[in-house]
């Protein structure tokens, strides 16, 4: 809500010298949220004065253009010695002094009007600096003015021709006949402070922050029913009240005064005639919207009732919309003529021909306009107010408000019958103990103190002991809960008021296992050279496309969007790596090429049957049925854990060559996550898109499976436009955190010493090494302290399809001294295990 | 070595003169400050003090003395060559530390050359830095709740008092999952896991809910539709807005430094009553930019307050939905954004660099936040 300060003035007797800025500190005080404080009509200075135009010569130019060659009186600052061929007495003797020669290309005026001059030595808007300066064959001695260049709206059409008088001697500042200068407020409103939406709700508000006086716009209440006036019939409940006034007679020529339309366009709307200013001005001060209807295109009663089904109509704003049931329309006999308190139709719309107006001041049901508003993304000034609550007893005066500026601007005449249809509805009354602001607040708020502050916003309070009855005012419709008016109390005590005190938890549990686990995973994965980002968590078919994802593979149910952010992401992830590779592709992009990142974060499988989240009533706990039901609708949300690595792992340096980034890194990754956990990985070959068929690991702990690691298949390198052989791994979080052992055991120390024998072992290449490196393990025994895989080889002494895959064991007893018979047989027992497992063959 | 002498010769003694002694010894010191390196030391040592040396030889016609005689020349060889020795060890000790000293300019390495051991690695940010807000309410006893991303409507909405048609709902242009009517979305807030803690937990409850959230927003400089948030709930017996404000106020300075000042504004929300904004002074300029265009301040955009966030205390509707009884427990809740703080609190410029991706911002806050 925009509110020009003269305006807010008329209502709240803030003190003249209380600047905007102080106003605006004190209304933030008691909770109104001043966005901006403008000073419309700052950027204008200098001498901007009334002037007269005494005559004028029009001077076609060769360009076609006609300008006219102008004697204006500016009294004050007219030029003594200014004479002109072109203007001449009686006798055609040149006049001298007593004006100024300005140049103006506008056609819109005539000899003797008063106009608006920027003499030498103004600024207009725009910095635009004013000159005497030579131009058509004259030195133009100021510039006489526009409405748009004195940024005073948008109306270049020609210069402004100021009224019989002016208000102001030839000479004189224009500024205040203009209006120019005016502190605006921009205020933003927010959903419970429906009234805000007005300068008689702001000034309230400006009373009751700073203690000025305050008088009420909406001075009069509303009568009974009568049907005097226009006939209205009301058929919905969601319309309770319907005022109607008839002004006749009025002057379709009539303009809107200059402070009318200054005050719509400072407030923020467009003036347009007399009649629709005069509804705005009056809904912008009291904050009840109207509507005038041209009486002449009536037809019969007005009802107010319910859409029919397929019902049409053509709003304002030029869209024919179909209707709803559940839409409140005004209708005559024609059908709907309007969407109630959203937009009028055009069937009845202001002419300029029209001379006799219905005014509509009614008030609706705010869920109703809302519910209308949204079906129809139709929200207007009018349904603006309406969904937030407007006062009903402002309905009355405010059609009054209006009627009297028509018959005062428009030379209107107020029918004297007029209709009221409906009443103002109750309003709901609550019961509070005085004490119970003092409660919540934790400060000592006294009785006095309460009555005085639910006083100050218009509650009405009747006391019953320490129990207080209370009456919302007709336009607080929030007002309902206790804690209702307890916030008001507390936000007129002072929230500055209010003694801090850190209050006491009770004894916490610290962070929770799984969320120590997820930042030892976090600090051992940054710590070992991997950098974090962040992602969208949105995906597409495409996405799995590219991923070569097949059907059937649980990352292919995707829990799609209604509104998606992105057209190209409709769904959720249930993967992180797309989202990994386009932040590969970014930092590509930025030429940061060697990169290792990883993202954490959920990934989204749907409910497979698709259930539908209940919704239950607010007023107490669901049951643990609907609270189920609500779980098993929103699907399975694991967190995972995912890295692509790409570039050098580390570039080549001082130390040596660059160790490029691979699959190997990729595994290393998810072993430190698991590490970090005291998890250790079980690995093992495996095939599974998007990796590369002979360079995928499966990754286990205690036999379930959590994810994989390795190089991306080249198919999907391509489709994604990646490096070659860009290495990624994903794992379930969740799940790795789960499957981690507890608090872990104290590995015991023999101090004896230790022995270490080396064995070199010839395997098919298919072989795996966890698989060679087990049953060395299971054939050692327990005196095996260590198993090193060092080296592995492959080439013609060895045969073609073998390898060889040399250890280091290292034995060692709890208890005593090994001899070298317990470490040979150890030694030998390993070898002949791997014999007999994986067909090993001990190379001499 | 030869036996005692029992026959005294004259001129077999005279080795054991005092003048010739002097001149081993002069030989032997001379020999001595003439090596140069360890090497040449040990032939030194070797010629002087060795089984073979004068010295050596000359000590073994001791016995041959006369019982008088040897006494005078065992002291006068054992003085000689304990001066010899002594000068030995201290050549020795002289070359040795030259030796090290040469070995140790020998071995100078350039320490400025870069030694990281794998590549630098970071947290996100705003990870870090969520990190840290959680932590400062640890350390007071809360505990940390999270909850799911995709939610049911009813905990994200209905339990917070935002009944479908209320206006509020409108502030929060909601992603909702396809078809709205299973009544799922992406949560707006964090919210929700408040309403979970009150329904899975035992009162009292001192919560904070750290998480991401989702809007229908802009996606500029200064929105992101997909953020972070870090709200809070406390609901205990007699908890009243003084709490709040101490609760918060604590947080601030933990965030912002001791002498953080606050300003508190009535607002409104749905799920709280009294509702307030908090606003934090500048910790930059003090506020002192505001209208001082010759020192902007680039913190606050020169108007000397920063929203940080809302808060209020809990409305009794949401406990009662909850399940908790209004009149005996209260509590008060607050939420601000983590990406927005990080933005003003470590002077990022552009939103869209914090889910990009780019390492270099990633980078920004190695080791965590501070």
């Amino acid at each position: 809500m925009r509110v020009p300060l003269s305006w807010l003035r008329e209502y709240a007797a803030v003190p003249e010298q209380t600047s905007a800025e102080q106003l605006a500190a004190d209304l933030v005080r008691v909770g109104l949220e001043v966005e901006a404080v403008e000073h419309a009509g700052a950027d204008v200075t200098g001498p901007v004065v009334v002037g007269r135009v005494l005559e004028f010569v029009p001077e076609p130019q060769k360009n076609g253009k006609t300008i006219n060659w102008c004697r204006v009186d500016v009294g004050t600052h007219n030029d003594a010695d200014f004479s002109d061929p072109a203007f001449t007495d009686g006798d055609g003797q040149p006049v001298v002094g007593g004006a100024r020669g300005i140049v103006c290309g506008a056609h819109n005026f005539r000899a003797g009007d008063l106009v608006v001059v920027a003499l030498p030595g103004s600024v207009l808007p725009g910095d635009f600096a004013i000159a005497a300066r030579k131009t058509y064959g004259h030195v133009s001695d100021g510039m006489i003015c526009s409405a748009a260049e004195l940024g005073l709206g948008d109306d270049h059409a020609g210069i402004i021709v100021l009224p019989e008088p002016a208000g102001a001697d030839l000479g004189q500042d224009a500024a205040p006949v203009l209006h120019l200068r005016e502190d605006v407020l921009d205020i933003a409103v927010t959903p419970d402070r429906g009234y805000c939406w007005s300068v008689r709700g702001i000034a309230r508000e400006a009373s009751v922050a700073t203690g000025a006086g305050w008088t009420d716009p909406v001075a009069r209440d509303v009568p009974a029913a009568v049907d005097g006036g226009y006939p209205v019939r009301l058929e919905s409940a969601a319309c309770p009240l319907f005022v109607a006034l008839s002004v006749d007679g009025l002057d379709p020529s009539a303009p809107s005064p200059r402070w009318l339309t200054r005050r719509l366009q400072l407030a923020g709307m467009r003036p347009i005639s007399l009649a629709v200013d005069v509804t705005n001005y009056v809904m912008l001060e009291t904050g009840q919207p109207l509507h005038a209807y041209d009486a002449d295109l009536l037809g019969g009663p007005i009802v107010v009732r319910q859409a029919e089904p397929g019902e049409k109509l053509t709003t304002l704003d030029d869209v024919a919309r179909v209707l709803d049931p559940a839409d409140l329309v005004i209708a005559d006999d024609s059908g709907p003529i309007g969407l109630a308190g959203v937009m009028g139709g055009q069937t009845t719309e202001l002419r300029d021909t029209t001379t006799a107006v219905v005014i509509e001041a009614a008030h609706f049901d705010a869920m109703s306009i809302a519910r209308t508003s949204r079906r129809h993304r139709l929200g207007s000034e009018a349904s603006r107010r309406f969904e937030r609550g407007v006062d009903p007893r402002a309905t009355y005066a405010a059609a009054h408000r209006a009627a009297a500026l028509l018959v005062e601007l428009g030379g209107g005449r107020l029918r004297a019958g007029e209709t009221i249809a409906g009443a103002v509805p109750g309003v709901p009354t609550q019961r509070i103990d005085v004490g119970l602001p003092g409660r919540v607040m934790g400060a000592p708020i006294d009785r006095d103190t309460v009555l005085a502050h639910l006083g100050a916003v218009g509650v009405g309070v009747e006391e019953d002991g320490d129990t207080l009855r209370l009456t919302p005012p007709s336009w607080r419709p929030d007002l309902r809960d206790p804690y209702d008016y307890v916030e008001e109390v507390g936000r007129l005590y002072g929230y500055e008021r209010v003694q801090p005190v850190v209050p006491a938890a009770p004894v916490g549990r610290g962070l929770s296992p799984s969320q120590r686990g997820r930042r030892l995973v976090n600090a051992a994965l940054t710590e070992a050279g991997f950098v974090e980002v962040v992602s969208f968590p949105f995906s597409s078919e495409q996405d799995l496309d590219r991923l070569g994802v097949p059907a059937g593979d649980p990352r292919r149910d995707l829990q799609r969007l209604a509104n998606p952010l992105s057209e190209t992401q409709p769904a959720m992830r249930t993967t992180l790596l797309p989202g990994l590779f386009a932040a590969v592709a970014l930092n590509r992009s930025r030429s940061n090429d060697d990169l290792a990142l990883f993202e954490t974060g959920s990934v989204y499988f749907p409910d497979p049957e698709r259930r539908v989240a209940p919704r239950p009533a607010v007023t107490g706990r669901p049951t643990d049925d609907e609270l189920a039901a609500m779980d098993a609708a929103i699907g399975r949300q694991p967190r995972h854990l995912g890295a692509v690595l790409t570039g050098d792992w580390r570039p080549a340096g001082w130390t040596g060559p660059a160790e490029p980034a691979g699959w190997r890194h990729a595994l290393a990754f998810a072993r430190t996550a698991a590490r970090a956990l005291g998890a250790e990985l079980e690995v093992e070959a495996a095939e599974q898109a998007p990796w590369h068929p002979g360079r995928c690991a499966a990754l286990s702990v205690g036999g379930s499976l959590l994810g994989h690691a390795g190089e991306l298949h080249p198919a999907v390198v391509a489709a994604y436009g990646l490096p070659a052989r860009t290495a990624a791994v994903e794992l379930d979080l969740t799940a790795l955190l789960a499957a981690a052992p507890g608090r872990g055991e104290v590995v015991p120390v023999s101090p004896f010493p230790v022995v270490k024998e080396d064995v070199a072992l010839v395997v098919d290449e298919s072989v795996p090494a966890a698989a060679v490196g087990a049953a060395l393990r299971a054939g050692a025994g327990e005196l095996l302290e260590s198993l090193r895989l060092f080296d592995v080889f492959t080439g013609p002494q060895i045969g073609e399809g073998r390898k060889s895959l040399a250890y280091a064991l290292r034995f060692r007893a709890a208890d005593r001294t090994l001899t070298d018979t317990e470490t040979a047989a150890a030694r030998e027992a390993a070898v002949a295990r791997a014999a007999a497992d994986v067909g090993a063959v001990q190379r001499s | 070595m030869s036996g005692p002498n029992t026959s005294y010769d004259p001129v077999q003694v005279t080795p054991l003169d005092a003048d010739h002694v002097e001149a081993m010894v002069a030989e032997a010191l001379e020999a001595f400050a003439a090596a140069g390196t360890v090497a040449e030391l040990k032939q030194a040592r070797i010629a002087h003090t060795g089984e073979r040396s004068p010295l050596a030889l000359a000590n073994r016609e001791i016995g041959a003395l006369p019982p008088q005689a040897r006494k005078d020349a065992g002291m006068r060889i054992g003085q000689a060559r304990g001066r010899v020795n002594q000068a030995l060890a201290a050549r020795d000790a002289e070359i040795s530390a030259a030796e090290l000293a040469q070995r140790l300019r020998d071995e100078r390495v350039d320490v400025t050359l870069p030694t990281e051991l794998a590549p630098v690695g970071a947290p996100h940010p705003v990870t870090a830095l969520m990190d840290q807000m959680s932590d400062v309410f640890v350390a007071m006893g809360w505990e940390v709740a999270e909850g799911p991303e995709l939610e049911a409507e009813w905990l994200n909405f209905d339990a917070l008092n935002l009944p479908p048609d209320h206006p509020a709902r409108s502030m929060q242009d909601t992603v909702f999952v396809d078809p709205p009517e299973r009544n799922l979305v992406l949560r707006t807030h964090t919210s929700p896991v408040q309403v979970r803690s009150l329904l899975d937990r035992p009162l009292p409850v001192y919560v904070v809910c750290p998480g991401r959230v989702a809007r229908a927003d802009e996606y500029d400089a200064t929105h992101l539709p997909v953020f972070h948030q870090i709200e809070g709930l406390a609901v205990d017996e007699g908890l009243t807005f003084g709490h709040l404000r101490g609760t918060l106020e604590h947080f601030a300075r933990r965030m912002f430094g001791d002498e953080t000042v606050i300003r508190w504004r009535p607002s409104y929300f749905p799920f709280t009553e009294p509702s307030a904004e908090v606003d934090l002074q500048c910790f930059v300029c003090r506020g002192t930019s505001v209208g001082d265009p010759e020192h902007p301040c680039r913190t606050c955009r020169s108007e000397g307050w920063i929203e940080w966030g809302g808060c209020g205390v809990v409305n009794p509707r949401v406990l009662e939905a909850a399940g908790v009884d209004s009149s005996r427990y209260s509590g008060f809740a607050f939420g601000m954004g983590v990406d927005r703080t990080l933005m003003f609190r470590n002077n990022a410029e552009d939103m869209r660099d914090m889910i990009q991706g780019d390492v270099r911002f990633s980078r920004s806050l190695v080791g965590g936040a501070r």
